[in-house]
């Protein structure tokens, strides 16, 4: 056995298992160093110098870029550190708008967290923040230079994690700064609105374009009537800005709570996720028989959609036609739910920033031009509407959706966790739907946090299928190179963001680890409801013999238009 | 005319042989050569017309002029040449007239009549264009002070050889080293007899080379390159630039013996876009060298395949640092990255890259010739061999010099440069460009090499060398230098991107004459934090400047600061200009050339200006006949 190699940290022996750096080292003795642009999903860039450590003889390292070595000697707290730290603290602060009360990422702030922690009492150099740059060409996020500190963690997500390059860094020196190739606008550019830039960004240079103000307009309008749907992965990230812990289901708090706020009705996006499993299922079935547009590609994710369009436009005909759950809903809500005399405002709480586009594509506009959709907030935005509003959500009592759509099955739950729709889809597509052919269903590979899974499957037919599930389109650029390779696949599902919706742009920050969490949440409401597949939903049975029967095309189903 | 010397492609190591056999007899025979500098200083004072105007009035005159080696010599032939910078810029354009070894300087293409006349038919030294001090005469180039007191080892060839021939180079022994590194050496001995000479990194560090290739030898990788470091970007350095335009076949030859050593294929020369003519130079030098079968595979039958190419530069200073030059070869943007790895061990396409600057492999090929222990024998024991320098400021000679290792300042300065130009006196010497310090009189004897400059926190750098008189104040100077890496930081890590540039702002208060008290001491904590906490070179370095002119000049800073005066009386905005009303006659001369209108008064009456207004140009001080006009 190889012996345990240790080094010393603040005079106390650490074992070294295999660390790549020092930070990770330091980490398990208790000290959080102070960081900017170190993330453990992305590459090492340092930058930002705030995690530099003091070694015996006086010498500095950054901890996230520097191997730890056996023996080695560092002190994390030192006199000369603690300086160093707060003039590199005061010197980003001295070019950053300072306006904290008025910040969206008031109080989730690192830069705000460590002034605070490192006691910063003045700036001694006069405030040069850029405070009128504010670009808000995308329909999903806002980026103002005033607030950034060019850490670049946004532009490694964009490229590293994503593989959409949209922003990188421009100009040198302190003119340097983040911008789209040629400052052209957001809209214009690779970007795909998937928000993951945002989730990294450490202040609040880089946020989710708010619709807060729209749809309290609507909701305090009393000729308007206002109809929200929730999607899956909001239940699961919610609750912990009220210290419910990440991963446990607050969707009964949320419905609730959404009554309170003055929302007329109140649904669940799974309805709509039970729907289009239903449909999907179809789709993928008549393909296979016919050996035509296989493999099928799943259709739910919008920061997927535009990133085939944008970078793989000949693949769009293996996606699947399938309006995404949020889609097919609020076309089933604007048939059924409009009320005479009064407007119906559609609102749809989303763990993505992607849907905001989605919800103003041409292709999901009425005949009227009037949208499906006509706002989306993420769970970020409906928590600050939540702490608006005064409403304390551990401190309500949960309640249930609105009929007619008050069913939902485990399948459409599990829509918000990567390989979810892939397991929902297969749990239709089989025959034997008892409760422990499904559960044998749940270990065939689709699940997991790994952000590419392949896997083979043989149906009771006989039929083989190969299936591949990606999230983080860095890793479906992988699976789509295979399949351009001349690999065969059945089925590829995609999500743009590590992990699903449940990281989606629209969430609270977390990490790796957490996802998982809330990931298991999901898995959790699933094993507790007594349905568990899309067929077994009665709502839906009713709700295509009632409205969808012979419109299923016209509701359900979308031709993007070619850009 | 007379019959070409066949030149055909070298296969192998005889082929060589006999090529050079061929081309030293051309080289030799020919004795009367011509030999205009085409070094960028001296074509931008004409030295291209001189050259093509001496070629027409020579052939007018029914001279046999040979402008290449290649022909056959025959009776007569006179060598006109165009070579790279002959060092002594501040004389330029220069001619030099061989074999009588003359020097002609300030040429103008009016003298080439003269020229023709005197020199080439009756061989006479035109003595109006030779160099004087005072009512000395130096004729041949040797003999001027500026070159006599020099050792040139690196800048042997420059000035002396046509750099667009690779015929030439070959003729005076070049490839020579290449050769015996190829068939006459295993690479550990190339390895072993490079670190024995102590060479180290002329690009600034001193880090010894041969460790630095044995790292790269040892290292694993597919594939391994060279890279050379031609973005010399320190304002007032041309040392590399000038072997690049002077002698480009050197450089390459030491590439190829560094790929012998390590196992590389590719070699790969950043050069700055701003040097079109040493871009030019080496573009021309490898597509010979890959002629004549030097470069290419499986070179002169060895099995050895070596190809060069040229990635230019946009500009960016930060590009000279290691790991963001190979990231700019690699299309990206020019980021240091933060170490480890080593660029030795994950450099360019990450892999093992040997990276050195453009003099020291223009040093490899003699140390492979002549020996380590030749090299040794020259400059200081833990520093030897030559070094270049930029010789540029206040100074009366400037230009290109070279000299051992552990020479003085004095001597470089008041013995080859010739001391003060004009009224001043030497105050200060810029040592290593804007990565370097100040040195003052205290330190005109202290030798110079690496490691006695940076016991006291200066470094040779790429070895420029900005001469300052009493007239130059020295917050000034900290200012210039700090505008210049602020303008450069590549922007990445904070304590450079921020910290510089409030370093800046507090210099540009000071020399305004808004200085506040404690803005030294902010300067100095600035300093430390960003010299302590910078990601690369360029920034741990960029406070240099500033630390190093507080603590040799802090009373000149504390006087701008509390008095708001500049004693050297450079600052404009500190400059106070007053009318003395006892000797103004009230001519208004003044008034009348002042740009702004910041002067008035009454005929025959004592003028006044209104210094709100004043722009301290100075022209009415020029102006008053009765200097009556006085600066504080």
């Amino acid at each position: 056995m190889k012996n345990t190699e240790y080094m010393y940290v603040d005079g106390i022996p650490v074992a070294i298992n295999g660390e790549k750096n020092m930070l990770q080292v330091i980490r398990k003795t208790g000290v959080k160093l102070p960081t900017f642009c170190y993330h453990t999903d992305l590459s090492i860039y340092g930058a930002c110098r705030m995690c530099m450590v003091e070694d015996e003889r006086g010498n500095l390292y950054t901890a996230c870029s520097t191997p730890p070595r056996a023996g080695m000697s560092i002190k994390t707290n030192t006199a000369r550190l603690r300086k160093y730290r707060k003039n590199i603290l005061e010197l980003l602060l001295a070019n950053h708008c300072r306006d904290c009360t008025t910040c969206a990422n008031n109080k989730s702030c690192k830069l705000q967290d460590l002034a605070v922690r490192f006691n910063i009492d003045g700036v001694r150099f006069p405030n040069r923040a850029d405070d009128n740059k504010v670009t808000n060409s995308s329909a999903s996020i806002v980026f103002d230079s005033g607030k950034c500190i060019l850490c670049g963690d946004c532009v490694r997500t964009c490229h590293e994690v994503q593989n959409v390059g949209a922003i990188d860094f421009a100009f040198r020196g302190s003119k340097m700064l983040i911008s789209t190739a040629f400052g052209k606008p957001l809209s214009e550019t690779m970007c795909v609105g998937c928000g993951q830039c945002a989730v990294a960004c450490p202040t609040g240079a880089i946020t989710a374009r708010s619709e807060i103000q729209k749809v309290w307009d609507a909701i305090s309008n009393p000729s308007v009537k206002t109809v929200v749907q929730v999607a899956p992965a909001v239940r699961v990230a919610l609750g912990n800005m009220v210290g419910i812990p990440e991963g446990k289901d607050v969707s009964g708090l949320i419905f609730a709570a959404l009554r309170k706020m003055g929302f007329d009705e109140v649904f669940d996006t799974s309805f709509g996720a039970d729907i289009t499993v239903l449909e999907e299922s179809k789709e993928f079935l008549e393909r296979l028989k016919e050996g035509k547009r296989l493999p099928i590609i799943t259709s739910c994710c919008p920061a997927w959609i535009q990133y085939c369009e944008k970078k793989h436009p000949e693949l769009m005909e293996n996606v699947s036609t399938c309006r995404s759950p949020m889609e097919m809903f609020a076309s089933v809500i604007k048939e059924e739910r409009q009320e005479r005399g009064k407007k119906l405002f559609h609102v749809a709480v989303m763990p993505c920033t992607a849907k905001k586009f989605e919800a103003q594509r041409e292709e999901f506009l009425g005949k009227d031009g009037s949208r499906n959709v006509d706002a989306v907030i993420t769970t970020d935005e409906l928590t600050h509407m939540l702490k608006e509003a005064g409403i304390l959500l551990n401190e309500i009592d949960p309640e249930p959706v609105d009929h007619p759509y008050d069913n939902a099955s485990g399948a459409a739950v599990i829509f918000g966790v990567t390989g979810g729709v892939t397991e929902a889809v297969l749990r239709n597509v089989v025959k034997d739907k008892s409760r422990s052919a499904l559960m044998k269903l749940s270990n065939v590979g689709e699940r997991g946090n790994e952000g590419l899974k392949i896997f083979e499957l043989t149906t009771e037919d006989g039929v083989g299928l190969r299936i591949g599930v990606a999230s983080g389109l860095a890793n479906a650029e992988k699976l789509l190179g295979m399949l351009k390779n001349g690999e065969k696949f059945d089925i590829i599902e995609i999500m743009a963001c590590p992990g699903g919706c449940v990281a989606g742009g629209g969430q609270p920050f977390v990490h790796a680890d957490v996802r998982k969490t809330r990931g298991k949440g999901l898995y959790d409401t699933d094993r507790m409801l007594s349905i568990r597949h899309s067929e077994s939903n009665a709502s839906v049975q009713a709700l295509y013999d009632r409205l969808l029967k012979g419109r299923e095309h016209e509701l359900l189903h979308v031709h993007y238009k070619k850009k | 005319m007379s019959a070409a010397i066949k030149t055909k492609a070298i296969k192998s190591r005889k082929d060589l042989q006999n090529l050079r056999e061929a081309m030293t007899k051309a080289y030799t025979s020919q004795t009367s050569k011509i030999i205009v500098c085409g070094g960028t200083g001296c074509v931008a004072g004409g030295s291209l017309k001189i050259y093509e105007n001496l070629k027409a009035q020579m052939e007018n005159n029914g001279l046999n002029v040979e402008v290449s080696l290649e022909k056959e010599p025959h009776d007569n032939s006179i060598g006109l040449k165009k070579s790279g910078c002959h060092g002594f810029c501040e004389m330029g354009p220069l001619v030099r007239i061989e074999p009588q070894g003359w020097l002609y300087t300030k040429v103008k293409v009016d003298d080439c009549n003269e020229i023709v006349e005197k020199t080439i038919k009756k061989g006479e030294c035109v003595d109006r264009l030779a160099y004087r001090i005072g009512d000395e005469i130096y004729r041949k180039q040797e003999e001027i002070p500026f070159y006599k007191q020099q050792i040139r080892v690196v800048l042997e060839h420059c000035g002396k050889i046509d750099a667009d021939s690779i015929n030439e180079y070959i003729a005076i022994g070049g490839y020579e080293a290449f050769e015996k590194a190829l068939f006459d050496m295993q690479p550990d001995d190339i390895v072993s007899e490079i670190s024995l000479s102590m060479l180290r990194g002329r690009g600034g560090g001193g880090f010894p080379t041969g460790k630095k290739w044995e790292q790269v030898r040892r290292a694993k990788g597919e594939r391994k390159y060279i890279v050379c470091n031609g973005d010399e970007g320190d304002p007032g350095a041309f040392m590399d630039r000038s072997i690049m335009e002077g002698d480009p076949h050197r450089m390459l030859e030491g590439m190829m013996i560094a790929g012998v050593a390590v196992g590389a294929q590719e070699g790969y020369i950043y050069v700055r876009a701003e040097y079109p003519l040493a871009v030019r130079r080496l573009m021309n030098a490898i597509a010979q060298a890959e002629e004549l079968g030097l470069l290419g595979d499986d070179i002169m039958g060895s099995g050895f395949s070596f190809r060069i190419y040229i990635a230019k530069g946009a500009g960016a200073f930060v590009c000279g640092e290691g790991s963001a030059l190979t990231a700019s070869i690699e299309g990206k943007r020019g980021f240091p990255r933060v170490k480890p790895p080593r660029t030795t061990e994950n450099g360019l396409f990450d892999s093992p890259t040997v990276l050195n600057n453009v003099e020291t492999f223009a040093t490899v090929s003699q140390i492979i010739s002549k020996g380590a222990k030749w090299y040794l024998s020259i400059g200081t024991p833990t520093s030897p061999g030559t070094k270049a320098f930029a010789l540029t400021g206040n100074i009366t000679n400037t230009g290109l010099i070279e000299v051992p290792m552990g020479t003085t300042l004095r001597k470089i300065i008041f013995d080859i440069g010739g001391g003060m130009r004009g009224d001043g006196e030497f105050k200060a010497v810029q040592i290593g460009g804007p990565s370097g310090a100040c040195l003052t009189k205290d330190h005109l004897d202290l030798p110079l090499d690496f490691d006695t400059l940076k016991k006291i926190g200066a470094m040779i750098g790429s070895g420029g060398l900005v001469v300052m008189d009493s007239h130059t104040c020295m917050v000034e100077v900290a200012r210039f230098f700090m505008h210049f890496t602020q303008n450069e930081s590549c922007g990445k890590c904070v304590p450079c991107r921020e910290g510089t540039k409030r370093m800046l702002e507090i210099l540009e208060r000071i020399v305004e004459g808004n200085g506040n008290e404690g803005d030294i001491e902010l300067l100095e904590e600035l300093s430390d934090t960003i010299s302590n906490t910078a990601l690369c070179g360029l920034g741990k370095s960029a406070p240099n400047p500033v630390v190093s002119t507080i603590s040799n000049f802090r009373e000149e800073y504390e006087t701008h600061v509390y008095e708001k005066k500049c004693p050297a009386g450079q600052c404009q905005k500190l400059k106070k200009i007053y009318i003395d009303p006892l000797t103004c006659k009230g001519c208004s001369a003044c008034s009348r050339k002042c740009p702004v209108g910041a002067i008035s008064g009454k005929i025959k009456e004592p003028f006044s200006i209104d210094l709100t207004k004043c722009i301290r140009c100075g022209s009415c001080i020029a102006t008053c006949k009765f200097n009556a006009i006085k600066e504080v």
